[in-house]
């Protein structure tokens, strides 16, 4: 599956690991130690790889709060490409920010395989987001002051310390260009985002995500600042990912046209999910 | 890594943050300034000062002295002998200094001091402030030379303004005074009436009194010298203080009222009770310069002996001679406070007075402390009013990139590292700030005296009168340890103002300023 990306044979020297981590694995690669918070849940369907339950979230605006999430529960399976629909306001940015641990839910509980998230300490959370989440979002949201380049590597700068980055800065910048020719950026490695087009910059972004080679991605309206082919073209990179990798995708869209694109749908509205 | 990635990318972008670090230049600039000047005078000042006074000066309160010098003298090598480079033994009166220009007596009151020249050289650099080279180097300073009078200051540093008039004093000087009043003599006595002549021959050049010398001598003083008046032999001799007899003109020439070869009056108080005014005449043999106009304009030397003897200062039972004060030089280790405070505790401070040289101009030197200290709290104001520009800019940069941290948080961003990033910021600023400050500092300290020349060209006010000080050059001293805390407490405050805002930027909830817009 890896070999028609090109990417996963030879990106796996740089972290000797290839894909199959856990998150107990990549919590305990930081050296820390490591504690499962509760037994895992028999419960849980088989391959079920983010399982939200009873997610509720708020906002307070001075004196009134205004709930938006009302109790959500979720299965994301490995390897499957979800879509969340939903109007605007409804939560879904909430949920996806949650479930990668932007975001801390006021009640219910998040679980990653076996492992219980949502209530981990920061420096564990900021561990997760940087090695088994990799996020895209509306607005690109690339570093204007970097070239595309260093924009792909800033994951691999944060997640390491410096002297190991300076150590195989090579690899990884040869990793970063290929990710970069995976999305067909090749001839951008030294422009800025400002220097670049909508598209472009997502699918800066979209390598960006990939570098630290995660579990879940996690893409809020991916295409929703793209016009329609512009977007059917980012759209099509996150599906061969998905089925070439078998990365599991969680995207939010109010689209429903991008949200057929996806292997199961599920609609958010007020705050509580409708299977469809 | 990307934290020192992004901060040298801010930098590089941001230019806007470099202006709220001029203010940090500036500040750390005027302050290494302000302080190598302050030092510079303090400095000069003191060798001025010390120049003239010896370490510690041992003094009656009276003007009538202490008899037997010789015993005091000995006690006092007894208790610190061991830290003794010299002892001499002085008199100081306070006078009045009279002496003609253009016909007319001109007054100066004055501290006349009596000293003995062989041994007050090793207890004063006095020596080197004369303006004759051989008194500089060990000659009699009290008999009149042939001509060689600096024409120039020699002093180092000083600046080379011919003097007028120099060119001529000494014994040539004398001579020539000698034959104009000859000449003077000559057409007056071929002029006046035969009938107010005195009766018979007589020549004013053999001996008696001299009409003019008996005008100017009141009070029926002695002057023994008086038979040798037209002579080109001397008067006892006298040094001046540069001051008081010369003024420097704005050009910064100095004009003499006085000058080696002219004699002078002096007119001070006998040693009895109540004392009598008595004058003398004394013959200008040198002027010393020591650039202090305090005492430039205020002392004159003459010789101990004849001082004493003029004024009677001799005790009536054992004949001894008295002296006022005893100068003291300390060798270079000594503690000078803890030699006084011994002295001290041996000698009854109601028959004597005894202190450093510290001591004597302490108002002066306390005056310069304090100036410096005020004004490096002023000036350190300056560069805390500075951190809060950084304080402001810092926080500015800090919203305008709340979006992108947001986006660092997202991509697994510990708050360590959002804050090290505008940390290092901070630090990079304060660094570059307080490095231009300290060059461009260094730069003004050297070219000091041609900044202060092209001020004064371009504005037409004099910035530094060299008439005040007497310093043609503004003196400077770089103190490497001034400095190192200069530019420690600036980059303390620039470190101290971008705290707040690099916390305020770890602090920051990711979602929302993923939202910012």
């Amino acid at each position: 599956m890896s070999e028609a990306l090109g990417v996963r044979s030879q990106g796996s020297g740089v972290r000797g690991q290839g894909s199959g981590h856990t998150p107990a694995t990549v919590l305990s690669q930081n050296g820390k130690a490591y504690r499962v918070d509760r037994p895992a849940p028999a419960s849980q369907a088989a391959g079920v790889q983010l399982a939200a339950r009873g997610i509720m979230k708020s906002y307070r605006k001075g004196s009134c709060v205004i709930p938006v999430l009302r109790g959500v529960d979720l299965d994301v399976r490995a390897g499957e490409f979800l879509s969340i629909v939903g109007q605007s306001g409804c939560g879904k940015s909430t949920l996806l920010h949650i479930l990668g641990t932007l975001d801390q839910p006021d009640a219910g509980s998040l679980q990653l395989s076996d492992l219980r998230i949502d209530n981990l300490s920061a420096s564990r959370r900021n561990l997760l987001r940087n090695r088994y989440f990799g996020m895209i979002f509306q607005f690109y949201h690339l570093l204007p002051e970097l070239t595309a380049l260093e924009n792909v590597l800033a994951p691999v700068m944060i997640g390491q310390g410096m002297v190991r980055y300076w150590a195989n800065r090579r690899q990884h910048k040869d990793r970063a260009r290929e990710l970069l020719d995976m999305v067909g950026l090749s001839h951008r490695l030294k422009h800025r985002p400002s220097e670049m087009s909508g598209g472009e910059m997502q699918r800066a972004a979209i390598a960006r995500a990939l570098i630290n080679e995660p579990e879940v991605l996690l893409a809020d309206e991916p295409t929703g600042n793209l016009d329609h082919s512009t977007g059917q073209e980012v759209l099509s990179i996150l599906r061969s990912l998905n089925r070439q990798r078998q990365l599991t995708i969680v995207m939010v869209t109010h689209d429903d046209s991008i949200a057929e694109g996806a292997d199961r749908c599920v609609r958010l509205k007020a705050g509580l999910v409708e299977h469809v | 890594m990307y934290k020192l990635l992004l901060c040298w990318r801010y930098l590089r972008t941001r230019y806007i943050a470099l202006a709220s670090i001029i203010s940090v230049t500036l500040g750390v600039m005027t302050m290494i300034v302000v302080n190598s000047v302050m030092s510079g005078f303090s400095n000069e000042m003191q060798t001025r000062i010390h120049g003239i006074l010896s370490d510690i000066v041992f003094e009656s309160h009276g003007l009538e002295g202490f008899p037997d010098y010789q015993w005091h003298a000995a006690r006092i090598h007894e208790l610190v002998g061991d830290r003794i480079a010299g002892m001499s033994c002085t008199v100081h009166v306070p006078a009045m200094l009279n002496f003609q220009v253009g016909g007319r007596w001109v007054h100066r009151q004055v501290t006349v001091i009596g000293i003995d020249p062989e041994t007050y050289s090793t207890v004063s650099d006095c020596r080197q402030f004369l303006q004759h080279p051989k008194n500089r180097t060990g000659a009699d300073i009290f008999t009149l030379h042939e001509g060689g009078y600096d024409q120039q200051d020699h002093l180092p540093g000083a600046r080379i303004v011919a003097r007028q008039g120099l060119e001529n004093a000494g014994l040539e000087r004398r001579r020539q005074m000698l034959k104009r009043e000859r000449d003077l003599l000559e057409m007056r006595k071929r002029t006046m009436p035969q009938a107010l002549r005195p009766a018979g021959p007589r020549d004013p050049f053999e001996a008696g009194p001299i009409p003019n010398e008996a005008a100017a001598d009141d009070q029926g003083v002695v002057v023994k010298h008086e038979a040798e008046a037209l002579s080109d032999a001397q008067f006892p001799g006298i040094v001046l203080g540069y001051a008081l007899a010369s003024f420097r003109g704005r050009d910064g020439a100095d004009y003499f009222l006085s000058v080696p070869g002219d004699d002078v009056k002096l007119t001070f108080p006998t040693a009895g009770t109540p004392p009598k005014a008595v004058s003398a005449t004394f013959t200008v043999t040198d002027f010393y310069e020591s650039k202090m106009s305090e005492y430039d304009s205020a002392f004159v030397f003459v010789p101990l002996s004849t001082l004493q003897d003029m004024r009677g200062m001799i005790d009536p039972q054992t004949g001894a001679k008295c002296v006022t004060a005893i100068q003291i030089r300390l060798k270079p280790d000594a503690d000078l406070n803890a030699v006084r405070d011994k002295l001290r505790a041996s000698f009854p401070a109601e028959l004597y007075s005894i202190s450093t040289w510290r001591d004597k101009q302490g108002p002066l030197l306390a005056a310069v402390e304090m100036e410096t200290s005020i004004l490096n709290i002023l000036l350190f104001l300056i560069i805390a009013v500075a951190g809060f520009g950084i304080l402001a800019i810092f926080f500015m940069i800090v919203v305008e990139k709340t979006r992108d941290i947001g986006v660092l948080k997202s991509l697994g961003a510990s708050r360590g590292g959002i804050m090290s990033i505008f940390l290092a910021y901070g630090v990079s600023l304060g660094t570059v700030g307080c490095g231009a400050g300290l060059v461009l500092g260094l730069l003004f300290v050297r070219y000091i005296d041609e900044i202060r020349r092209m001020i004064e060209r371009l504005t037409g006010h004099e910035v530094f009168d060299p008439t005040i000080y007497y310093f043609q050059e503004i003196p400077t001293i770089i103190e490497p340890w001034t400095i190192a805390w200069i530019i420690g407490g600036a980059l303390l405050i620039a470190i101290l103002a971008s705290v707040l805002p690099a916390r305020r930027a770890a602090q920051l909830h990711p979602v929302e300023a993923l939202r910012y817009e």
